[in-house]
C-alpha cells in the first residue's frame, strides 16, 4: 500500500500529471487516507472454506497493524443523547432577593383531560356561509351571455360581468338594450350560452358588491296602527350612484357588443321554446 | 314495394348507426342473409362484417370481383373517386345541413330566424306588388305569373342571403 503515495518529485511527463500533482497537494495538507485500490485475496485458497495462511499469519499478511480503525458508532451509542438537564437554579428577586431556587424545566401537566382526543362537536366543518365554498359553472366566464329563466326579466339574454362574493353572478342588460340594469341572478337560474362578449379591458367598479345589491329595508316599525306601511319603502327608488355605476359598466361594453353582427338584436330578443323545440337537444 | 337497389359486390353503401355512422363503405363479400364483408380504406372502416341493417346502399358502384384484397378496393374506390361524388350528392348535403342545424347555437338560431324573416319578407313585397299590379289589370292568369315572378325572387334573393349569416345560408339550400 506505500505505492499508493505519489512520489514526492513531481514526475510531470506522465499522463496521470495531474492526479498526481493533486494527491500531493491534498497530501501537503493533511495525511488523506485515500481509497485504497482492492487486492486481490492474499490467501490463496487450498480447498473451498480452506486458506493457506492462518489468522494471525493473514494479519501481518494484510498489514492490519498498520491499519487500526476506529470501532464505528454502535446504535446504542447513537442514540444515547446527552442528558439535558433537568433543573435549573435561578436567582430569588423580590422580596426574597438573594440566594438561588431550584426550578424544573419540564413541569408536569397542571390539567388532565377526561378523554385524550376531545370528542369534535356537532357543528364541526360546518361552515357559515360567508366562508362557504363558490363555485362557477365552466360555461360561465366574463362576458358570457346568459338567458335568465326566473324573475322579472325571465326569458332575457344578458351578459355576465363577475361572480360576487357571495356566489351571486354581477349580470347587467346592458339597460339600453333589454332594460336589464346591474343586477344580481343566481347561477342556477340562468342557462349560460357558447356566445361571449370581449370584456378584457373592461373595468368594473370595485364598489359593487352584495352590500351595494342588498334589497334595503326599514327595521323599525313604529306602533302606530295607521302609518305602519307609509314609513316604509314602498315603492324603490333609482338612486343616482346606480344610474351612475350603470352608465361606467354599459359604456364600456356597449362598443365591444356592436363589434360583433347581429349580437344587440340577439340581446334585445327573448327566449321561449316553441314546438317542436326540446331543450334538452339544444345546443346552447 | 318493389326493390330498387339490390346488394352488389363493389356496391357503396352509407353506415346509419353503430360505431362507424355516416361513413362510406365498399361491400366486398357477402357471408350470409343478415352480414356482409365490408371495407373502407378510404373512409377509415377497418375489414369486418356489417350487418345489412346497418347499411344504406348508395348509387355508386365499385368494380373488383369478390373478396379482393384491400389495396384493390383502394384503387377501385381513388379511381372512382368515390369521395368527391358522395360530398356532391344530394344525400350528402342533406345530412350535414342537418347535422349544422343540429349544432346550431342559440345565437345562431336568433341568426337564422332573422334572415328567414328578411327574406319573406322581401318575397311579401314583390308578391304584393304583383298582386296590386294585376288587379289594376284584371287579368285572370294572375295567379300562375305571381308564382313564377316569386320564383324567381327567390333565386335573386338566396344569393344575397349567402353573404349573411354563415350557418343560416347553410340551412336555406338544401331546405329550399
Amino acid at each position: 500500500m506505500a505505492d499508493k503515495k505519489p512520489p514526492k518529485e513531481p514526475k510531470e511527463k506522465k499522463v496521470r500529471k495531474e492526479k498526481k500533482e493533486k494527491n500531493k497537494k491534498e497530501d501537503v495538507a493533511e495525511k488523506v487516507v485515500k481509497k485504497p485500490r482492492k487486492h486481490c485475496s492474499r490467501n490463496p485458497v487450498l480447498a473451498r472454506g480452506i486458506g493457506r495462511y492462518s489468522r494471525s499469519a493473514m494479519y501481518s499478511r494484510r498489514a492490519m497493524y498498520k491499519r487500526k480503525y476506529a470501532a464505528p458508532k454502535t446504535r446504542i451509542e447513537r442514540k444515547k443523547k446527552e442528558k439535558v438537564p433537568a433543573t435549573i437554579s435561578k436567582p430569588v428577586g423580590g422580596d426574597k432577593n438573594g440566594g438561588t431556587r431550584v426550578v424544573k424545566i419540564r413541569k408536569m401537566p397542571r390539567y388532565y383531560p377526561t378523554e385524550d382526543v376531545p370528542r369534535k362537536l356537532l357543528s364541526h366543518g360546518k361552515k357559515p356561509f360567508s366562508q362557504h365554498v363558490r363555485r362557477l359553472r365552466s360555461s360561465i366566464t366574463p362576458g358570457t351571455v346568459l338567458i335568465m329563466l326566473t324573475g322579472r326579466h325571465r326569458g332575457k339574454r344578458v351578459v355576465f360581468l363577475k361572480q360576487l362574493a357571495s356566489g351571486l353572478l354581477l349580470v347587467t342588460g346592458p339597460l339600453t338594450i333589454n332594460r336589464v340594469p346591474l343586477r344580481r341572478t343566481h347561477q342556477k337560474f340562468v342557462i349560460a350560452t357558447s356566445t361571449r362578449v370581449n370584456l378584457a379591458g373592461v373595468k368594473i367598479p370595485s364598489h359593487l358588491t352584495d352590500a351595494y345589491f342588498k334589497k334595503k329595508r326599514l327595521r323599525k316599525p313604529r306602533h302606530q296602527e295607521g302609518e305602519i306601511f307609509d314609513t316604509e319603502k314602498e315603492k324603490y327608488e333609482i338612486t343616482e350612484q346606480r344610474k351612475a355605476d350603470q352608465k361606467t359598466v354599459d359604456s364600456q361594453i356597449l362598443p365591444q357588443i356592436k363589434k360583433i353582427p347581429q349580437l344587440r338584436g340577439y340581446l334585445r330578443s327573448v327566449f321561449s321554446l316553441s314546438n317542436g323545440v326540446y331543450p334538452h337537444k339544444l345546443v346552447f | 314495394m318493389v326493390f330498387k337497389c339490390y346488394v352488389e359486390i363493389g356496391g357503396v353503401a352509407y353506415i346509419s348507426f353503430g360505431p362507424h355512422a355516416s361513413k362510406l363503405v365498399a361491400i366486398v363479400d357477402v357471408i350470409d342473409q343478415n352480414r356482409a364483408l365490408v371495407d373502407g380504406p378510404c373512409s377509415g372502416v377497418r375489414r369486418q362484417a356489417m350487418p345489412f341493417k346497418c347499411m344504406q346502399l348508395t348509387d355508386f358502384l365499385l368494380k373488383f370481383p369478390h373478396s379482393p384484397h384491400q389495396k384493390y378496393v383502394w384503387a377501385a374506390w381513388e379511381k372512382e373517386n368515390i369521395n368527391t361524388k358522395w360530398k356532391a350528392t344530394r344525400r350528402a348535403k342533406k345530412i350535414e345541413a342537418r347535422e349544422r342545424k343540429a349544432k346550431m347555437t342559440d345565437f345562431d338560431h336568433y341568426k337564422v330566424m332573422q334572415a328567414k324573416k328578411m327574406r319573406n319578407r322581401i318575397v311579401k313585397h314583390e308578391v304584393k306588388k304583383l298582386q296590386k299590379a294585376s288587379t289594376q289589370k284584371g287579368s285572370p292568369k294572375k295567379g300562375a305569373a305571381q308564382k313564377a315572378q316569386t320564383a324567381n325572387v327567390f333565386a335573386k334573393k338566396i344569393p344575397l342571403k349567402k353573404a349573411e349569416g354563415q350557418k343560416a345560408s347553410g340551412q336555406k339550400a338544401p331546405a329550399k
